[in-house]
């Protein structure tokens, strides 16, 4: 059997990268990265053969953290929106505002709409594949980019306003 | 033509993402000129697209930690594979010999490699697996009953290379079952089994073990809390599903019964 290394490793960036937008915490990212690799290794010989790594690796990261967020959250309601997260201090350009409002805001999105617009926007995974790691019926990806879309915008809106209001 | 169809929006979406199919680029694009509030919306969306990747991309040039590193995590779970080959290996081993498979000589190396020091610790989890074998056998908890105890006593004695005495337990309730040999540690072992009225099973464990320790060592697994010590080369352990304070007492016991008569000897 070949040694998994030379394909799982140059995809370990790419999957920091989502785990810390999914989680926003270094080394929290970095324990799910870690434990994707456990299991993409103890999995290795069960992939399908002809199928994409990538794809495959991010599958695993995503079911690891919807599973740890389910058992985290599993006494309670969702986390109430974490006003922390937003920046303390106005940044005096609307563009550096803005920069920071998309990444603050994504926090406020349901995990499945943040993972659809990270898939898709940042890691450039096609819809298929996007729809594949998610779950989702490939049919519905269109229409739930739209309403991750809008619900980003408005996120970023209602985030603009409240810090706005904070600085004054 | 099939490029003058109305423009949806699962096709401003592509067109967000730069997946829009050459063909109807034009038809998008003038869709748009022609409707400033849906250009305004979309341009808005690539611009959050854009915004969102490259606050993130400051991760991607990141060196990946070592923990992360392929190599480091395969080293760590060959280490973790081995570990749990030769704690099922000893496991079979001693169901095999309980079974009378008889004694599996070329085996006892993987049962001396699961004891890695140190020694006390070996010492528990010998006695607390051969404790989880047996307590829970109905017909056959002992190879040899209490009624031929002087048997039993000569037979593992002989088997242990020290002269092996059954400690009285009835002060604490407990009553001599029985006893068997188990491999242990490249040598033998013996299991006596004491029970109480309730049926609750006690187990005494002793196996030739290197090392003058003589200090108890606790330790509890599930419901089975066992004191583990080694003495002039033997490695003891009692095993109950106790309390710590229940059991400390027994133990001492056990340890004045088998301190003494090495002694005298």
């Amino acid at each position: 059997m070949a040694d998994p290394g030379p394909l799982i490793e140059p995809h370990i960036p790419a999957l920091r990268r989502y785990a810390f937008a999914l989680v926003r915490d270094r080394d929290r990212a970095d324990d799910l990265v870690q434990d994707t690799l456990e299991r993409a290794l103890s999995r290795w010989r069960l992939r399908r053969a002809d199928g994409d790594v990538r794809a495959w690796l991010f599958a695993i990261l995503r079911n690891l953290h919807v599973s740890a967020w389910r058992r985290d959250h599993r006494h309670g309601p969702a986390a109430a929106i974490d006003e922390t997260t937003m920046p303390a201090v106005a940044a005096r350009q609307d563009a550096a505002l803005e920069v920071r409002d998309v990444l603050a805001a994504l926090d406020q999105l349901p995990e499945e709409q943040k993972s659809l617009l990270l898939l898709v926007g940042v890691e450039d995974f096609s819809y298929d594949d996007a729809a594949r790691i998610l779950g989702m019926p490939i049919g519905t990806v269109m229409s739930r980019l739209s309403r991750a879309r809008q619900r980003l915008r408005s996120a970023v809106e209602t985030g603009k306003v409240t810090l706005l209001r904070r600085v004054k | 033509m099939i490029n003058d169809a109305p423009i949806v929006e699962d096709e401003l979406q592509a067109h967000v993402d730069g997946r829009l199919p050459e063909a109807r680029r034009a038809a998008v694009d003038a869709h748009l000129a022609r409707h400033p509030d849906v250009r305004e919306r979309v341009t808005l969306e690539m611009r959050q697209r854009a915004s969102l990747r490259g606050q993130l991309e400051g991760k991607l040039a990141e060196p990946v930690p070592p923990r992360l590193r392929i190599a480091n995590i395969q080293a760590a779970r060959r280490a973790t594979t081995m570990r749990r080959l030769r704690t099922v290996a000893a496991g079979l081993l001693i169901f095999a010999v309980g079974a009378g498979a008889g004694w599996l000589a070329a085996d006892r190396e993987t049962v001396a490699s699961v004891s890695v020091p140190p020694a006390t610790t070996a010492v528990a989890q010998n006695a607390t697996a051969a404790y989880r074998t047996f307590v829970v056998e109905v017909a056959h908890p002992v190879e040899v009953a209490s009624a031929q105890e002087g048997h039993l006593l000569q037979w593992l004695s002989r088997r242990l290379g020290k002269p092996l005495v059954a400690p009285d337990l009835t002060p604490f309730g407990y009553k001599l079952m029985g006893g068997r040999l188990l491999p242990g540690n490249g040598s033998a072992a013996a299991q006596l089994m004491y029970d109480d009225a309730s049926g609750k099973r006690l187990t005494l464990y002793l196996r030739a073990a290197e090392g003058s320790e003589t200090a108890f060592r606790f330790q509890r697994e599930g419901d089975a809390a066992t004191f583990a010590w080694i003495d002039q080369g033997f490695g003891f352990a009692v095993t109950a599903p106790v309390t710590r304070e229940e059991l400390l007492p027994i133990a001492e016991a056990v340890y004045r019964r088998f301190g003494s008569v090495s002694s005298s000897k």
